[in-house]
């Protein structure tokens, strides 16, 4: 191999394992790009971190409308605790604002951090259902036996497209006291 | 030649499945029972055709040329290649075939996703190794475990799977529905991926741990249905099989009463014989801890531990009795059991899979004093 | 890496005086072409038996209802275990065989490019299955979560033991390998090919693994990234893919299929390359359309970045995504049909005979075919609601594996074996393999897409009843077609041996030097080929294209 040749194969090499590289570091991209996608419209996708607390601005409410909003309440592996909401179908007009409670409570002798994680159906309806109130901005801290009511204002936006008159708005209590304490 | 060995291939296996007496050669995909499950089997049908159509003749075509074009008939080889209009023509045509599969397929595809306007709300949640109903309207909440006798057989070697009716297709407590009522099922998980699939309804959709998903179905005609978990979930992926039996509304409002006013039942904490306790208790047990610490109590070795000679389960029943209703990293709290079920199901661990502790709980002594709560 | 390289070209001159080393020392630090393109192609066949007899696990399981021979645990790790090991074990590293052999012959370079990274890419590749192959003595079994290794299922303590970061590591090492190896193979074709050679004189071959090596850096890159991310996940704390810190699991899916759609095109295109190099000879015409293939090529390359959540359909994507993704599936069937009908269109008015070779390559592109055809049905997403995960799918992608990739290896085998060894195998058994293999391939996957159909789920260790009768059937099946490879590893010694004794020409094969370069090198191909460039390739293929 002549000494040309050689030195535009280390050449060549090095670009293709910058682009191998390149690709790894796509690989990570793909995480934040995610997210992004899943904020467009057609493709609108829960995204528990950009769950927002909205401004009580007070919209017009239509009577004309009604939305049956139900509720859905989960934990994941089967984390020992009580999580119920007092409502789990609830009739409501959009623009005007309502609130839910939820109710948790922690069946063990230890503290306990627990997240909720929201989840819509159909997906696109986060961005009409605005939360004024809500546990799941933050993680919850649980004593030892506490119970806790948490309530859950929120007001469906007026610019909700007529086709949609079931919606449902779904939380699942994940066990995180293992991952707080080690952080 | 090899036309022939194909086609001979094919047809001895076309005899095998229509010679036997029974219909268990099924070939075909079923038609389903509702209007979504027909209309994927036009498309299915409507595909498989037009892939039949295309094999055919370019099996065809090729087929005669390896027959006619061979050197051993002293055929002498055409030079010709490259021919534009030839090569036009088969982008062409297939692109328009494509087009005409695309437009049933969107409109099915749209018909799918439209679940608005529904009568009920069911919410479907997968666990490990079993599925949980929830009626969002009427407040009806049971486990669908695969039924009892589907358990034992494929835990217990030199079982027949053929004396069980519906192997591994039948459930303790299936899923109810009325007919003629668009009902929307809301799926979700409690631990890994599931999903959830019954062919007569057309459906199968992914069950996500904290995030939702929705499937509906609107079914005609009274009977029952079955399907099976269809994403891998780990080691009984196997064994969370689906029943959902549709049912004409008079008698699916006597099923929810009923259900409903069994759900209101206190459990009954009298005392029961040690021969109620370890029966009933089996019976809690393969419900609830069959899947991981298996039939026996051995557990899998490096992954779940056995229950047999473990000093949690022998020691002190109110340390065990704490440890199951909190769980750890590696185990769900069964904080859902009640006094009865904990009475019962620790006795059983005590009592049997190699252990010997010689007690007898009883409800009363299991109960906990919020044990209303839920 | 760089200066590794730089350094071997001191070497590199005087390695041509002698012929190899000797002894075993000859194939740990060989830097011959021939020598690593023989360690990967023996690796490729031994991994192909090892991945093989899991298969036989699994059909022997799935014999009867009833669990007989295996916890359903093992049972995952088997059916997981298998794939991950034909995938990366078999399959692939069979191709990149074939590519060190070949493609330096087919353009007439001296050895690869880089022919240290070589030797180090095939070394790296067996520590990487060797450390996958460990898992299967740790506690808690090897990984059973499937090879597709979705989170949560593969980060839980009662699945997974201690296998997983043993995998991940095993997944980095088997990228690593690969991409060194599409470098490898990238730099050689665009920097040693005979001056006399232009991109569109190439042979198919060389142009599909030119394609398949930049969908390797492109994708295998991700896949270490998504695998490490399910290890910090694991172990660091971060929440790719746990819901409860912000993450989500079907992003695993979306990236790994970003990975895995290109993947399976990575084990089909070098396919297509070998089908395209055989049928020609065989018919005694030019390939027919040969810029529409290289062209095919390339849109299906292409195609496969933007297709991936057709393997997901039932994860609850909104409707715009599924009818983006299924239209985009559909239009991959334009540029195959394009090829299938292409090697028809070859075969056609050409002179025929039925060499093993030929005979194995006709029936991929049959039998191939019939794996499109199911893959078309998937593509329509209503449909897929019916067949995702499903013994269908099963059926498919076998298809589209077994008698389409590992058929046209077995092809390439019979087709350069002669000329690497210089001697002719046996055509008889050859052509008795052939057969047993054809037969028993069918029987075993076609049954497969009636059971997914009656509504078997694929990964499951036992089953209801009513599937029985396809399912022993199936098995039957598959304990033939795994008994009759033997006959193949039977050819292969027997051949390097010495097989029939009869003295193969040249060519080998009739005019195959119209065709391609290393039918005008002597046989058995001498250690050292073309130290001067040939001045003249064949152009036979490419008449006009210009």
């Amino acid at each position: 191999m002549s000494e040309d040749v050689s030195k535009k194969n280390v050449k060549l090499a090095r670009i293709l394992l910058l682009v191998a590289l390149g690709m790894f570091g796509f690989g990570y991209a793909l995480v934040p790009l995610y997210d992004v996608l899943c904020e467009w419209k057609w493709l609108e996708r829960d995204r528990p971190d950009a769950i927002k607390k909205a401004p009580e601005i007070g919209y017009t409410v239509d009577l004309n409308r009604e939305v049956t909003v139900e509720f859905m309440t989960t934990l994941n592996e089967s984390t020992p605790m009580v999580f119920r909401t007092e409502k789990k179908q609830l009739k409501v007009h959009p623009g005007e604002y309502y609130t839910v409670n939820f109710y948790a409570e922690n069946k063990t002798d230890k503290a306990m951090v627990a997240r909720a994680i929201a989840s819509f159906s159909p997906a696109v309806i986060s961005r009409y259902f605005e939360k004024i109130e809500c546990f799941c901005f933050s993680e919850q801290t649980f004593k030892a036996k506490e119970a806790k009511t948490m309530p859950m204002r929120f007001v469906i936006n007026p610019e909700i497209p007529e086709e949609y008159k079931t919606i449902t708005l779904s939380y699942t209590f994940f066990d995180n006291t293992e991952k707080s304490v080690k952080n | 030649m090899k036309k022939t060995k194909q086609l001979s291939a094919g047809l001895i296996l076309m005899a095998f499945g229509l010679g036997t007496a029974q219909a268990d050669y099924t070939l075909n995909l079923m038609k389903g029972v509702t209007k979504v499950s027909n209309d994927i089997y036009d498309l299915h049908m409507l595909i498989l055709w037009i892939c039949v159509a295309i094999g055919v003749g370019v099996f065809g075509v090729m087929f005669y040329s390896i027959y006619h074009h061979r050197k051993s008939k002293g055929h002498k080889a055409a030079q010709f290649h490259e021919n534009t209009t030839v090569e036009i023509i088969w982008t062409i045509i297939p692109t328009l075939i494509l087009i005409g599969m695309a437009i049933p397929a969107t409109k099915t595809m749209i018909e799918l996703n439209d679940v608005q306007a529904s009568d009920m709300s069911i919410k479907v949640t997968g666990k490990q190794w079993y599925w949980d109903y929830e009626y969002l309207d009427n407040g009806v909440h049971f486990e669908s475990h695969l039924d009892e006798a589907s358990e034992k057989t494929h835990r217990t070697a030199g079982a027949d799977p053929r004396s069980v009716p519906h192997y591994l297709l039948n459930v303790d407590k299936p899923l109810v529905i009325p007919v003629n009522k668009k009902v929307r099922f809301v799926l979700t998980s409690g631990d890994v991926i599931h999903s959830w699939w019954v062919p007569d309804l057309g459906w199968k959709k992914d069950a996500n741990p904290g995030f939702i998903n929705e499937a509906w179905t609107l079914v005609e005609k009274p009977g029952t249905y079955r399907g099976q978990c269809t994403e891998l979930c780990g080691r009984d992926h196997g064994f969370m099989p689906i029943v959902v039996i549709a049912m004409e509304q008079p008698e699916y409002d006597v099923w929810v009463a009923k259900t409903l006013e069994h759900q209101k039942q206190k459990p009954d904490l009298s005392d029961q014989t040690s021969g109620q306790l370890m029966a009933h208790g089996e019976s809690v047990y393969l419900k609830n801890c069959v899947g991981c610490h298996q039939i026996n109590g051995a557990g899998v070795p490096g992954l779940i531990p056995a229950l047999t000679g473990s000093a949690k389960v022998t020691g002190k029943w109110e340390a065990l009795d704490g440890f199951l209703r909190a769980g750890t990293a590696k185990m769900p709290s069964f904080a859902k059991l009640n006094a009865k079920e904990y009475a019962e199901l620790m006795t059983y661990v005590r009592n049997n899979l190699g252990n010997k502790v010689g007690d007898e709980l009883q409800p009363r002594q299991t109960a906990l004093p919020d044990d209303d709560d839920e | 890496m760089s200066a590794v390289v730089v350094e071997h070209d001191h070497h590199a001159d005087d390695h041509h005086d002698h012929g190899p080393a000797k002894g075993l020392l000859r194939w740990i630090i060989t830097t011959n072409h021939k020598d690593i393109g023989t360690l990967y192609l023996l690796f490729a066949l031994a991994m192909f038996f090892v991945g093989g007899s899991m298969a036989m696990v699994i059909r022997a399981e799935l014999f009867e209802p009833g669990l007989q021979f295996v916890d359903p645990a093992f049972f995952n790790s088997m059916t997981t275990m298998h794939a991950l090991v034909m995938v990366f074990g078999a399959v692939m590293p069979a191709f990149v065989g074939l590519a060190n052999w070949q493609i330096p012959l087919m353009i007439g370079a001296a050895d690869m490019a880089l022919p240290r990274m070589n030797n180090m890419s095939f070394w790296m590749l067996v520590a990487g299955v060797l450390l996958l192959a460990s898992t299967l003595f740790m506690e808690g079994g090897a990984p059973n979560g499937g090879w597709t290794l979705y989170p949560p299922l593969v980060l839980q303590p009662i699945t997974v033991g201690k296998a997983l970061p043993f995998a991940v590591f095993s997944v980095h090492l088997l990228g690593i390998s690969s991409i060194m190896g599409a470098i490898n193979i990238i730099a050689t074709i665009f920097n040693m090919r005979a001056p006399a050679m232009k991109l569109m004189d190439m042979p198919l071959f060389v142009w599909t693994w030119l394609i398949t090596a930049f969908l390797l850096i492109a994708v295998m890159p991700v896949f270490a990234g998504a695998v490490t991310m399910l290890l910090t996940d694991k172990f660091f704390h971060t929440s790719f893919f746990n819901a409860a810190g912000g993450g989500d699991p079907v992003l695993y899916e979306h990236i790994f299929w970003f990975f895995g759609h290109p993947e399976v095109y990575i084990m089909i295109l070098p396919t297509f390359g070998v089908a395209s190099t055989i049928i020609p000879v065989f018919a005694r015409k030019p390939l027919f359309g040969y810029a529409s293939m290289v062209w095919a090529t390339a849109s299906i390359a292409f195609l496969s970045f933007i297709v991936w959540a057709h393997h997901m359909f039932t994860v609850g994507m909104p409707i715009a995504g599924e009818l983006y993704f299924m239209y985009a599936t559909m239009l991959i069937a334009v540029p195959t049909g394009v090829k299938v009908f292409n090697w028809t269109a070859t075969m056609w008015k050409g002179a025929m005979t039925f060499e093993t070779p030929m005979l194995f390559s006709i029936a991929f592109v049959v039998l191939f075919t019939m794996g499109g055809f199911t893959g078309l049905m998937m593509a329509i997403a209503p449909a897929d609601f019916q067949y995702h995960d499903t013994y269908f799918i099963v059926a498919h992608f076998h298809y589209t594996l077994v008698p389409a990739s590992v058929f046209i290896l077995m092809a390439a085998g019979y087709f350069w074996l002669p000329k690497w060894t210089g001697h002719m195998y046996n055509e008889k058994i050859g052509q008795l393999h052939f057969w047993l293999s054809t037969i028993s391939v069918n029987i075993l996957f076609f049954p497969q897409h009636f059971l997914g159909l009656a509504g078997m789920p694929r990964r499951i260790p036992d089953y209801a009843v009513q599937f029985a009768d396809w399912n022993m059937i199936s098995s039957i099946g598959g304990f033939i077609f795994g008994a009759s490879q033997l006959l193949f590893l039977y050819i292969v010694i027997d051949t390097i041996k010495g097989g029939t004794g009869e003295k193969v020409s040249d060519e080998v094969w009739e005019e195959a030097s119209k065709h391609s370069l290393e039918w005008t090198l002597p046989s058995p191909v001498p250690y050292h080929t073309w130290t001067t460039p040939p001045a003249i390739v064949p152009t036979e293929h490419v008449l006009d294209s210009h």
